[in-house]
């Protein structure tokens, strides 16, 4: 795009470029049989091979003599995941769902040629198995409210031509054009929004301290290291709308006076990496970013900086270090970053769907921003559901909503009709929300009032058949290899509840060790240095607190009620043995016998549960108990 | 010894030295050195971390410091197909250790290590995001989803030689 040199073109370039969205728009008319195919880019759908569907498609409406009327093209997440890879088609509002590629000559012939909706690709009502005409009627999306997500899933994140046509980079001319610094805070204070990454920090508060520092270099940074697993908001934003988070970069550059910006992002996420590379490089051209940027007296630069697998790294302390170049190793606060940060200079971190909501307070105002979502925490959340639940994906909710909705009504409850057991909120930072929880109202301090936390929003369903001892042991495992080893209460005392709770998942627990754990754990979390070691205890505590009926099984019956850990189960043939004999000679300590083509048996004495029998088995006769 | 080192002249420190002579501040370049180097051995070598140390004017030490802190640097060859198990929470609830644990049975391997013939290297990972495809795989970097034990047959199959 060539260079915009002031705010003037900035609006001229929108205008022409808005016939771009007009397909996508609510209301738009289908004249003239034109039409607009979006495919999902996201790293969800292109591992089911998206890219592939876009370029078939592409050629079918050609050979079709269709490539006048309609075009095809990537956008980003939907967020309906479970169902990828997905094709919306515009201005009809159809949501076509788990396309593959013989699915696209019959979009073309049927949809394209005929206006008849292809009936088997849409999403079905679970209730009475209907198909759902339209995307807005979709269970899944009824209940959302997209702020921070607003654009994915209707701009192509590769074109900056069309981030302009949605407005984009303009609440950042508004700021450079008409608002100081101090009322650029002002307005971010008003819209109450809190730091999305997990600790829920006042974000207008955090940039009002970077700004009062006095001296002429500060530094903004956005942290992408998005590590906990099972969240992957910041990605799919990253991927779908990069402008976004590059223009609250800027605004909140402005804001605190600053003129460079770095990105700290995961290594492991390829595709936000060279979505985003892209998108800084556009911006660049056009005269968004650099120096004087739209001709006022306002400069910003910003740089890539790789994450190298560190969990710890997303605390901000260790988040500075690594972007030195070091061992991402967190130091004691205060002094906190706003003051002294990245090479001893104040550094504002903001985490990426913070940054992502910037611009639409600044566009819309802090008091639109502020009017929904709960008493003290306000606007918009991105959960990304995952585990046991029908609906794995992004979901962005107004705050105040309740969990029991988003699971059941937006998540279509659990799948395979099991019973749901917990919902795992914040990470391995956060804890476990048994059924009992669920009609609370979601909010920060909701959450860690019932022992769990935000987090960046990371919701793991789990059903019946997950055994809480052994997830709260999944996470210590998790934090015990994560910790960085620089405090000793984090490195040495998550180790040891880490080998109590495997003793109790293999039998070898006591109820003392019950008393040890919360003594251990609440050490843990008074004298570790850093966030990560200070709440590394919390899912252990929460299971603790609403599962201990499970713990006490695992210990004094030495049971596992739901199934898991194989130590305490016993392997057992049923009715089904053919007596072919596999597993007899499977079996690396020959503990089975039977004669052929007669029911055999296990000797559970002598049995070392390595479940070989059971894997070899043909008809599936084998089951644990 | 450093200076014995660098007279290697191979055309991949080659690229490496040309990589580094970018950077106007080499010492908070260090990670990203660190990746190209390792995208051009497909390791960290002792010779490519003393001549980083070297073209950086930064310590060894520090260099094995940052090496052995971040996971993604190995200082061991890996194999041709890099098999990645995702164990993150979504795709541990959905059974991921039992794939992991498959991959296991059929390379003769353990997790972290890789075949003598350097042909499989087996290794678990920490969330890619794909949570909807749950459990995941990653092979050389391309994603395998909603797995079960038996696919991984087909896996190692179409992943030969």
């Amino acid at each position: 795009m060539r260079k915009i040199s002031d705010f003037k073109t900035l609006e001229k370039r929108c205008a022409e470029l808005k016939p771009r969205l007009v397909l996508r728009m609510p209301g738009a008319d289908a004249a003239a049989g034109r039409r607009e195919i979006l495919v999902c880019g996201g790293t969800g759908c292109q591992s089911s091979h998206s890219l592939d569907l876009l370029e078939k498609l592409q050629k079918e409406i050609k050979a079709a003599g269709l490539d006048s009327a309609v075009q095809a093209r990537i956008t980003g997440c939907f967020g309906f995941c479970e169902k990828g890879p997905i094709v919306k088609v515009f201005p009809d509002d159809v949501f076509y769902v788990e396309v593959g590629l013989k699915d696209t000559t019959e979009i073309v012939e049927s949809h394209l040629k005929k206006n008849i909706t292809v009936e088997r690709l849409l999403c079905r009502d679970p209730r009475d198995n209907k198909p759902i005409a339209s995307h807005h009627e979709m269970p899944f999306y009824k209940k959302q409210m997209r702020v921070a997500l607003s654009n994915c899933g209707l701009i192509n994140p590769e074109e900056i031509e069309d981030c302009i046509a949605a407005d984009g980079y303009q609440a950042l001319t508004a700021c450079l054009e008409k608002r100081t610094p101090a009322d650029v805070v002002k307005e971010v204070k008003l819209a109450g929004l809190r730091g999305r990454g997990g600790g829920g920090f006042p974000t207008g508060v955090k940039w009002e301290v970077a700004a009062a520092q006095p001296g002429p270099v500060k530094y903004v940074v956005c942290n992408a290291d998005e590590g906990d697993p099972g969240a992957f908001m910041d990605r799919s934003i990253l991927e779908g709308d990069p402008h976004s988070v590059i223009e609250g970069m800027a605004i909140a550059a402005y804001a605190i006076g600053a003129s460079r910006g770095f990105v700290y992002i995961r290594a492991e996420y390829p595709l936000a990496i060279r979505r985003l590379q892209l998108a800084v490089d556009q911006a660049h051209a056009a005269g968004l970013l650099g120096r004087k940027i739209l001709g006022s007296g306002f400069s910003f630069d910003l740089e890539l900086k790789f994450g190298a697998g560190a969990f710890v790294c997303g605390e901000e302390t260790a988040l500075l270090r690594s972007i030195e170049g070091g061992r991402g190793e967190p130091t004691s606060k205060p002094p906190f970053p706003a003051q002294s940060g990245l090479w001893g200079k104040p550094t504002i971190i903001n985490n990426v769907e913070t940054l992502a909501n910037v611009p639409q307070i600044l566009r819309r105002g802090g008091a639109w921003f502020s009017s929904f979502g709960s008493e003290k925490s306000k606007g918009t959340k991105v959960f990304a559901l995952a585990g046991k639940i029908n609906n794995v994906g992004l979901v962005e909710v107004p705050m105040g909503i309740t969990l029991g909705e988003i699971i059941f009504e937006i998540g279509e409850g659990i799948k395979n009709g099991k019973k749901f057991k917990a919902v795992q909120t914040g990470g391995p930072s956060g804890g476990c929300i048994p059924a009992g929880d669920l009609d609370v109202k979601i909010d920060y301090d909701n959450l860690i009032a019932m022992g769990s936390m935000m987090g960046s929003g990371g919701m793991i369903v789990m059903d019946e058949d997950n055994c809480m001892v052994d997830i709260a042991k999944f996470y210590l495992d998790f934090t015990m290899e994560e910790s960085c080893g620089k405090c000793t209460p984090c490195r040495i005392g998550n180790k040891r509840i880490h080998e109590i709770l495997t003793a109790i998942t293999e039998g070898r627990g006591t109820m003392e060790d019950l008393e040890k754990l919360e003594n251990l754990a609440s050490v843990i979390k008074d004298t570790a240095l850093c966030g990560l070691g200070q709440t590394a205890p919390n899912p252990v505590l929460s299971t603790l607190k609403h599962f201990r009926d499970e713990y006490v099984a695992h210990i004094v019956d030495k049971r596992c009620p739901a199934g898991v850990c194989t130590n305490l189960l016993d392997f057992y043939i049923t009715e089904k043995c053919i007596g072919c004999g596999l597993c007899k000679r499977g079996c690396p300590v020959s503990c089975i016998s039977g004669e052929k083509k007669e029911l055999h048996v296990i000797d559970n004495a002598r049995c070392i549960k390595c479940g070989t029998c059971m894997s070899k088995c043909p008809t599936k006769a084998i089951v644990r108990r | 010894m450093v200076a014995e080192q660098c007279r290697c002249e191979s055309e991949e420190f080659k690229e490496l030295d040309a990589y580094i002579a970018q950077f106007r501040d080499k010492k908070s370049s260090l990670i990203k050195v660190l990746y190209e180097a390792q995208r051009l051995f497909g390791f960290l070598s002792e010779k490519a971390m003393l001549f980083i140390a070297d073209r950086l004017d930064v310590p060894a030490a520090k260099i094995f410091g940052v090496v052995s802190f971040y996971s993604y640097f190995t200082t061991t060859p890996k194999g041709r197909h890099q098999i990645k198990c995702c164990m993150g929470t979504a795709c541990f609830v959905r059974g991921s250790e039992k794939i992991i644990a498959a991959f296991e049975e059929k390379l003769k391997i353990k997790r972290g290590e890789t075949t003598t013939d350097l042909e499989y290297s087996l290794d678990s990972l920490r969330c890619v995001g794909a949570c909807g495809l749950a459990p995941v795989v990653l092979v050389n970097d391309q994603v395998f989803g909603k797995l079960e034990a038996p696919d991984v047959d087909t896996i190692l199959a179409n992943n030969k030689g």
